[in-house]
C-alpha cells in the first residue's frame, strides 16, 4: 500500500497572504457513507476538496487467489462474496466463462432463467442503490421503500435456490435447480407491484428541488474521461456513450429480448441516477418478456462430473448492474485453474473519484461515492 | 395557603411583572419539568411518526408501542461511560453543552402560554428571545473547537455560518410583524411577548394573515429561517450524520450527549413557541371573533378535555389490537393504564375552573405541536442542502424577500 501521506501541494495561485494549511481528514474506513470499509482521504481547503486518495483493502478477502486451490465447482460460491448485492450476476459472468472454456452452452431454458434472476438482482441492487444514495444525501425515506420493495426480489430468490443474498444460483453449464411451481405467476406478480413503485421513487426525488441542486452538475466525467479510465457501466453511460454489455456482446439470452439502453448526456450524479431509474424500467421489460417466451426443455448441458477444461485462457464480461464484470481465467488442464483474475466493475469505477470530485465540496465526495454505487466487497475480492 | 394560592390565580400580572419570587420560581419548575416531558415525547413521537412514513413501526419492544423507549435510552445515557478525547480542552469540551442547554432553557422565562401564564414579561422580549438563542451558536462553536478533531471542527464552522447567516433573514421577518403591532388604536408598538399576542387580539387577527400576502411571506421566511436555526433536516449540516458522521458532537458520549440532544429539542420548542407567538396568536383559539358568544366558548373550552379523551380512545383501540398472547399480557395492561390516565386528564379538564384556565395553554400547545409535526415531516421528506446551497439561500432568497416585505409591511401599515 502507498504511503497515505499527501503528496499533493497547494498550487502557487492557491496560496493566500495568510498563512494557512490545508486540512487533510480521513474518511472512513469507519464511516456511514462510504459504503463499507473504504477510506478516502481528503485534501481540504475549507471545504473545498483539494485532492483525494483512496486506501483500499479492508476487505481484500484473496478470492482470486483462492480460486487457484479450489476446483472450479467449489469456486463458484466464492464469486458470490464479491458483488454481494449482486451475486446472481457474479455467479452468472464466471458460470458462462467456464462453460465458454469448456466449450459448452447452457440450454436455452437455462438461459431464460439466468437472465430472469439476473434481471431481478440488477433491480435489486439497483435498489440497494437508490436507498443509500439518497440516505447519503439526505432523503432518509427512500431507503426503506427500496428496501420493503427489494425484500420481494429477495424472496423470490429465496424460494428458487434456498439463499436470499449470496444465491450460487447457477451452475456450470446451467441450472441446478428448476424453477419452483408458480414461479412465473409470482415474478409476474412481483412485475405488477414494482411498476408503481419506481414511479414511487421518482415521485420523492426526480423533481425535488433540493435533490436536482445536489446532483446536477456534481461529480461531472466526460465520456473521454470515462474511456480512459475504463469506467463503464451507468457511470458511463450517463456520460454519453452507449456502452452496454448486453447488447453489444450479447450473453445468455439477451440477444433475443427488446430492451432499450438509456444513455444520459452530461455526465452528472443527476444523469446517472436518471440512467440507473430508466434502467430498472428496461430491467422489466427484459423480465416481462423472458417470463413470456420462457422455453420447455432441460435445463442443464452435458458437464462431465469433473471438469476439466483444456489447456487455454478466456476472457469473458457480463454487465453486471455495476458496469463489466469480467473474468479472466487461465486452465492448465488439470481441475483446479491456473489463475482467476477478475475485473470487477466497482474498483475501475472507484478510479474516476479523484477525477470527479477536484474543487468540489466535501458533501459532493459523499454524493459521489454513492452515485458511482461501488461495493467495497468487489473492490476489494 | 389556601387563600394564597387563590389570590394568586386571581391576579392578572406575570409572577415576574409582579415581583413574586415564590411564583416565579414555581413557574420555572413548572416550565423546566414541562419542556423535559416535552423533549421526552418528542423523542418517542418523532421515532413513531417517522417509522410510519417509513413503512416501519419504530421502537415497539419497550413498553407498549415503544412508549417506554425514551425512558430507557435516557437510562442507557446516564449510565454510559463519558468519553473525553485526550487531547480535547477539557474545560471547554464540559461547558460546551452546558452553555447550550442554558440556552435553550432561558428562553423559555419570556414564552407566554397564557396572558398570565409566563415567568415574566419583559418590554424587549422578542429582542430577549431572539439574542439568547441565537448564543447557543457560541456553545457549539466551543464544542467543535474543544473537541480538537476535524469532523467536529467542520461541523462547528458550518455551524456558526449558518446560524449567522439566517439569523438576520429571521430578524427581518420579526420586525415586520413588530411592525404590524404598531398598528393599534393606541399606535405604539411593543416587543413584549405578551403585548404581540395581545395587539393581535385587539387587532381581530392573527399576523400571519394581516396584509394578506404580506404577512403569510414573512412567517414563511421565519418558518425556513427557523429550521435552519435548529439546525434540522433539510439544514442539518451541522450534524450532516452522512458526511460529518456527527458534526459538533462527534467526540460527545453519554450524559454530555443528551445535554445537546435536549438542547436541540428545547430550541426546536422556543422557535416555534416565537413562531406562535408572532403569527399564530399565541395562545388565543382560532377564530375567536367569527365563532363568538357563550355557545362557541363552551364548545372551544371543551376542546381540551375531548382531545386527551380521543388520545386515551386511541389507547384503548390500541388495547384491542395488541395480540392475545400472554406474553403481551404485561404490556396490554400498560397500555390500558395509559389509556385511563389520558382519559382521566381529560375528564379533569372538563371541570369548569380547570378548564378556563387551562385553554390558553392547550391552544399555545397545541400550536407548538403541529410545528414539532413539521419538523418531523421536513426530516421525512428532503434531502439536505449543500453548505453553498445552503447560503445562497440565506443571503440570495430569505434575506432579500425579508427585506421586500419589511419594506411593503411598513408601506401597508402608513397607507391602510
Amino acid at each position: 500500500m502507498s504511503d497515505p501521506t499527501f503528496h499533493l501541494e497547494l498550487q502557487e495561485h492557491e496560496k493566500t497572504f495568510l498563512d494557512s494549511n490545508e486540512l487533510i481528514i480521513n474518511m472512513g474506513p469507519q464511516h456511514p457513507a462510504t459504503h463499507g470499509v473504504l477510506r478516502v482521504i481528503l485534501k481540504l481547503d475549507g471545504e473545498k476538496v483539494l485532492g483525494t486518495e483512496c486506501v483500499i483493502g479492508y476487505l481484500h478477502r484473496g478470492v482470486e487467489k483462492i480460486a487457484e486451490h479450489r476446483t472450479y465447482t467449489m469456486f463458484n460460491p466464492y464469486v458470490d462474496r464479491m458483488d454481494y448485492v449482486a451475486a446472481v450476476s457474479n455467479g452468472l459472468g464466471y458460470c458462462e466463462s467456464v462453460e465458454k472454456l469448456l466449450n459448452v452452452e447452457a440450454p436455452p431454458r437455462a438461459k431464460y432463467i439466468r437472465v430472469i434472476l439476473a434481471e431481478l438482482n440488477r433491480l435489486a441492487s439497483h435498489m440497494l442503490w437508490l436507498g443509500t444514495h439518497a440516505l447519503d444525501i439526505g432523503a432518509i425515506t427512500p431507503l426503506f421503500y427500496t428496501f420493503r420493495d427489494r425484500e420481494e426480489i429477495l424472496k423470490i430468490f429465496e424460494k428458487y435456490c434456498g439463499a436470499r443474498l449470496t444465491t450460487h444460483a447457477f451452475r456450470i453449464g446451467g441450472c441446478l435447480y428448476e424453477t419452483y411451481e408458480g414461479f412465473e405467476r409470482e415474478v409476474k406478480k412481483f412485475l405488477e407491484f414494482v411498476t408503481p413503485k419506481i414511479g414511487e421513487y421518482e415521485e420523492l426525488l426526480t423533481t425535488n428541488r433540493i435533490w436536482v441542486e445536489r446532483t446536477k452538475g456534481v461529480g461531472t466525467i466526460s465520456a473521454k474521461d470515462c474511456v480512459a479510465l475504463g469506467v463503464t457501466g451507468p457511470v458511463l453511460r450517463a456520460s454519453g456513450v452507449k456502452w452496454d454489455i448486453r447488447k453489444a456482446q450479447p450473453y445468455a439470452a439477451y440477444g433475443d429480448f427488446d430492451f432499450e439502453i438509456p444513455i444520459g448526456q452530461s455526465g452528472d450524479t443527476y444523469d446517472r441516477y436518471i440512467v440507473r431509474m430508466e434502467e430498472m424500467r428496461q430491467s422489466l421489460r427484459i423480465i416481462a418478456q423472458a417470463i413470456d417466451r420462457i422455453p420447455e426443455g432441460p435445463i442443464m448441458a452435458k458437464v462431465p462430473k469433473v471438469i476439466k477444461p483444456p489447456l487455454g485462457e478466456i476472457y469473458h464480461s457480463i454487465e453486471a448492474p455495476k458496469g463489466e464484470l469480467g473474468y479472466f481465467i487461465v486452465s492448465d488442464g488439470s481441475t483446479q485453474p491456473y489463475r482467476v483474475r477478475v475485473r470487477p466493475p466497482s474498483f475501475v469505477n472507484l478510479q474516476a473519484l479523484d477525477l470527479m470530485v477536484r474543487d468540489q465540496l466535501v458533501a459532493d465526495v459523499i454524493a459521489v461515492i454513492g452515485t458511482l454505487d461501488i461495493v467495497l466487497g468487489e473492490v476489494d475480492r | 395557603m389556601v387563600e394564597y394560592i387563590k389570590s394568586y390565580l386571581g391576579s392578572s400580572t406575570t409572577p415576574g411583572q409582579a415581583g413574586n419570587v415564590f411564583w416565579a420560581s414555581v413557574y420555572i419548575l413548572l416550565i423546566f419539568l414541562g419542556l423535559s416531558v416535552a423533549v421526552i415525547a418528542m423523542n418517542w413521537l418523532e421515532r413513531k411518526i417517522l417509522a410510519h412514513m417509513q413503512v416501519r413501526l419504530g421502537p415497539m419492544r419497550v413498553g407498549p408501542h415503544g412508549l417506554l423507549q425514551p425512558i430507557a435510552d435516557a437510562i442507557k445515557l446516564l449510565i454510559k461511560e463519558d468519553i473525553m478525547p485526550s487531547q480535547a480542552d477539557g474545560f471547554v469540551f464540559w461547558v460546551a453543552p452546558i452553555v447550550v442547554v442554558i440556552t435553550a432553557f432561558t428562553v423559555f422565562i419570556v414564552v407566554p402560554f397564557g396572558p398570565t401564564h409566563a415567568v415574566t414579561d419583559m418590554n424587549i422580549g422578542v429582542l430577549f428571545m431572539l439574542g439568547v438563542s441565537s448564543l447557543s451558536v457560541l456553545g457549539i462553536v466551543m464544542a467543535g473547537w474543544a473537541s480538537n478533531s476535524h469532523y467536529p471542527l467542520m461541523g462547528a464552522l458550518r455551524s456558526s455560518a449558518q446560524m449567522v447567516s439566517y439569523e438576520i433573514a429571521m430578524g427581518l421577518a420579526v420586525v415586520s410583524a413588530v411592525l404590524m403591532t404598531s398598528l393599534n388604536a393606541t399606535g405604539t408598538g411593543t416587543l413584549s411577548m405578551i403585548g404581540i399576542v395581545q395587539s393581535q387580539q385587539a387587532q381581530q387577527v392573527w399576523f400571519a394573515f394581516k396584509f394578506f400576502p404580506l404577512g403569510l411571506i414573512a412567517f414563511f421566511v421565519f418558518a425556513v429561517a427557523m429550521v435552519a436555526e435548529t439546525n434540522r433536516a433539510p439544514f442539518d449540516l451541522p450534524e450532516a450524520e452522512s458526511e460529518l458522521t456527527a458534526g459538533f458532537h462527534t467526540e460527545y458520549s453519554g450524559f454530555r450527549w443528551s445535554l445537546f440532544f435536549l438542547a436541540e429539542y428545547s430550541a426546536m420548542i422556543a422557535v416555534s413557541s416565537i413562531a406562535v407567538t408572532l403569527w399564530l396568536g399565541g395562545w388565543l383559539r382560532p377564530f375567536p371573533h367569527l365563532l363568538s358568544g357563550s355557545t362557541w366558548d363552551l364548545v372551544f373550552s371543551l376542546l381540551p378535555g375531548a382531545t386527551f379523551l380521543l388520545l386515551g380512545l386511541m389507547a384503548f383501540v390500541g388495547v384491542f389490537r395488541m395480540p392475545k398472547h400472554p406474553y403481551f399480557r404485561v404490556q396490554t395492561i400498560g397500555l390500558a393504564g395509559f389509556g385511563v390516565i389520558l382519559g382521566l386528564i381529560g375528564l379533569l379538564l372538563f371541570l369548569p375552573p380547570v378548564r378556563d384556565r387551562i385553554q390558553d395553554i392547550f391552544w399555545f400547545s397545541a400550536k407548538v405541536a403541529f410545528f414539532m409535526y413539521l419538523y418531523i415531516w421536513y426530516r421525512g421528506t428532503f434531502p439536505r442542502y449543500r453548505f453553498d446551497q445552503l447560503m445562497k439561500v440565506g443571503w440570495k432568497v430569505l434575506l432579500p424577500v425579508g427585506i421586500g416585505v419589511l419594506i411593503l409591511t411598513a408601506v401597508a401599515g402608513v397607507l391602510l
